[in-house]
């Protein structure tokens, strides 16, 4: 079961030795990562170089791999979701909302109007943390320095609006299966009411450093090409095909959780180069703005979790007063719930793309299959084509525009 | 939509699954790519049903652009040296899914480019999302020992 060190170093290819053949070009193959701080992550690309050229590239992948989706299968319900967290940890409420969707759909649950409101405005919060987070450690690597502070300092405010509605920062679990899991605090309208009147501005402040900066636009402009054929025979979503002029969005196309009901515009580009994936993710965060905005103007008011008591926590002021909230709080909690035999597939939009969950339940009240179609697997395939022939300081920027997050491709 | 591949439909929570046969699965996913215009394979997974026979069901989930239609066709294979035909000649982005799928369930592919382990070490005994593989792996331990 356990090989031995000789039996793995057997396993490892012997190194080729060149032809000595003069006509033939002489390639160097050059070990990109997987600390390589570009690759924001873990990500090994082994790249074979004639020159400055790259001749092929191969993605690594796999370092980062926790067995998510087998963990799953180990827990009840309620707590895999906890998990999905894990998962793409930039745009964790994305991941938190497909999951609850795809598990809502097999129970066939009505969610309330209200926490349907409060799941888009805190996706789209968290949309707009990804995205800075992106800005930030992308104009970094192409060497515009401070977009990385201006950057940060929005999603330090961005992490503070989350930790008020939720409790925590980053792994928030705020959207539960049924609903939402606290009510919103008092207060929160002046607190994102001030936030995003004033977000507009700065997503000027940060065009205008680098809309005009020409070292920005040389770095950018016509760099990472791959035409939108190859996107989609390689499954590619998100910010990178809507750069390519194709508006694939499942906030449009499939709305779910209320996303019919508000007025925005889905972010388009046609120069499918990293300059026209900056540009689409800018004009998404305009997007993301008008649609906190309209959630904030127009908040329902009404309950924030569906009427399931055998499925959503009861109260903690009525389990001290009711003997069924009790009783319903510790089957819950103990056991979990089940959910009909059957199984379906819900995606959302996330910042990457599309994410999407295909759970299969065998009628228990743990998930026999959870699937996970990630937007930074499927992709980083088209990694090997889009940096064919190029050269290597350009691998920088087209694998930045990229915008994949390791822990989603690797779960 | 009928096509001599397709065995079996089924209607549930507003998704269409069509139970296909896994000897014309190229054949199939060929047609509903060119005719019915399922340019997209969104994502290809497999389910273990341990201890039943046939063993695993490959799952395809397909999306229609044009259409604004998504469609999930499934394949039935055996649990005794587990085998369907690679969808790559049809769909690119099947790649990586079917080497991913091979390396966590051990379903081989035939006709696949380069199919090896992606996200397990390349020396790696057993395949962890199979219903028989335990959560906590293997247990460790030093092969002198």
């Amino acid at each position: 079961m356990n090989k031995s060190l000789e039996d793995h170093v057997a396993t490892i290819p012997a190194r080729q030795e060149q032809p000595e053949n003069a006509s033939a070009p002489r390639l160097m193959t050059l070990n990109m990562g997987p600390q390589h701080p570009s690759t924001h992550g873990v990500l090994r690309i082994v790249v074979e170089l004639e020159g400055e050229t790259i001749r092929s590239a191969t993605p690594d992948i796999g370092f980062l791999h926790t067995g998510i989706e087998k963990q799953c299968e180990h827990l009840t319900y309620a707590k895999a979701l906890t998990l999905t967290d894990r998962v793409d940890y930039l745009s964790n409420v994305a991941n938190n909302l497909v999951y609850c969707l795809t598990v809502e759909k097999l129970l066939q649950l009505e969610i309330p109007e209200r926490a349907q409101w409060m799941r888009v405005m805190l996706t789209e919060f968290s949309r707009l943390n990804s995205h800075l987070v992106w800005l930030g450690t992308h104009a970094l690597d192409i060497g515009a320095m401070s977009m990385f502070f201006y950057c940060f300092r929005e999603r330090e405010e961005i992490l503070r609006i989350l930790e008020m509605f939720s409790g925590q920062r980053m792994m928030t679990s705020y959207i539960r299966i049924g609903g939402v899991a606290l009510e919103a605090p008092r207060g929160w309208e002046k607190v994102v009411g001030k936030f995003i009147r004033g977000f507009p501005s700065k997503v000027d402040e940060y065009e205008d450093l680098l809309n005009a900066n020409p070292i920005w636009a040389i770095r950018t402009k016509g760099v990472g090409y791959i035409s939108l054929e190859d996107m989609l025979d390689l499954g590619v979503t998100g910010p990178m095909i809507r750069g390519a002029g194709l508006a694939l969005d499942c906030r449009k196309t499939a709305p779910y959780s209320s996303y019919e009901k508000f007025d925005f515009n889905v972010a388009l580009e046609t120069g499918n180069d990293v300059f026209s994936r900056y540009r689409v993710r800018m004009q998404e965060m305009r997007e993301s703005a008008k649609i906190i905005t309209q959630a904030l103007e127009g908040m329902p008011s009404g309950p924030i979790t569906a009427d399931a008591p055998h499925v959503v926590l009861p109260d903690r002021e009525k389990m001290k007063t009711q003997m069924e909230a009790l009783i319903y709080h510790f089957k819950i909690v103990t056991e979990g719930f089940r959910v009909p035999a059957g199984e379906v597939y819900q995606c959302v939009e996330s910042p990457r793309g599309e994410i999407g969950y295909y759970i299969v339940s065998d009628g228990t009240s743990k998930p026999y299959r959870v699937y996970m179609r990630t937007p930074s697997f499927a992709n980083l395939m088209a990694l090997p084509v889009m940096l064919k022939d190029t050269l290597i300081a350009d691998s920088i920027a087209a694998l930045g525009s990229m915008d994949f997050v390791l822990g989603d491709t690797d779960r | 939509m009928s096509h001599p591949a397709i065995l079996e439909t089924i209607e549930a929570f507003g998704e269409t699954t069509h139970i296909a046969d896994p000897a014309k699965i190229v054949e199939l996913c060929r047609y509903l790519k060119d005719t019915e215009k399922y340019v997209r394979l969104s994502g290809l997974t497999a389910v273990d049903w341990h201890p039943a026979e046939p063993r695993f069901e490959v799952v395809y989930l397909l999306h229609s652009i044009e259409r604004n239609l998504r469609l999930r066709i499934k394949c039935k294979v055996s649990g005794e040296n587990p085998e369907i035909d690679s969808v790559y000649s049809v769909w690119r982005s099947a790649d990586w899914h079917e080497r991913e799928i091979f390396d966590l369930f051990g379903i081989g592919f035939r006709n696949h480019p380069n199919l090896q382990r992606i996200l397990m070490p390349l020396d790696w005994d057993g395949h962890p999302l199979r219903k028989d593989y335990p959560v906590h792996g293997y247990k460790y331990s030093y092969p002198n020992e």
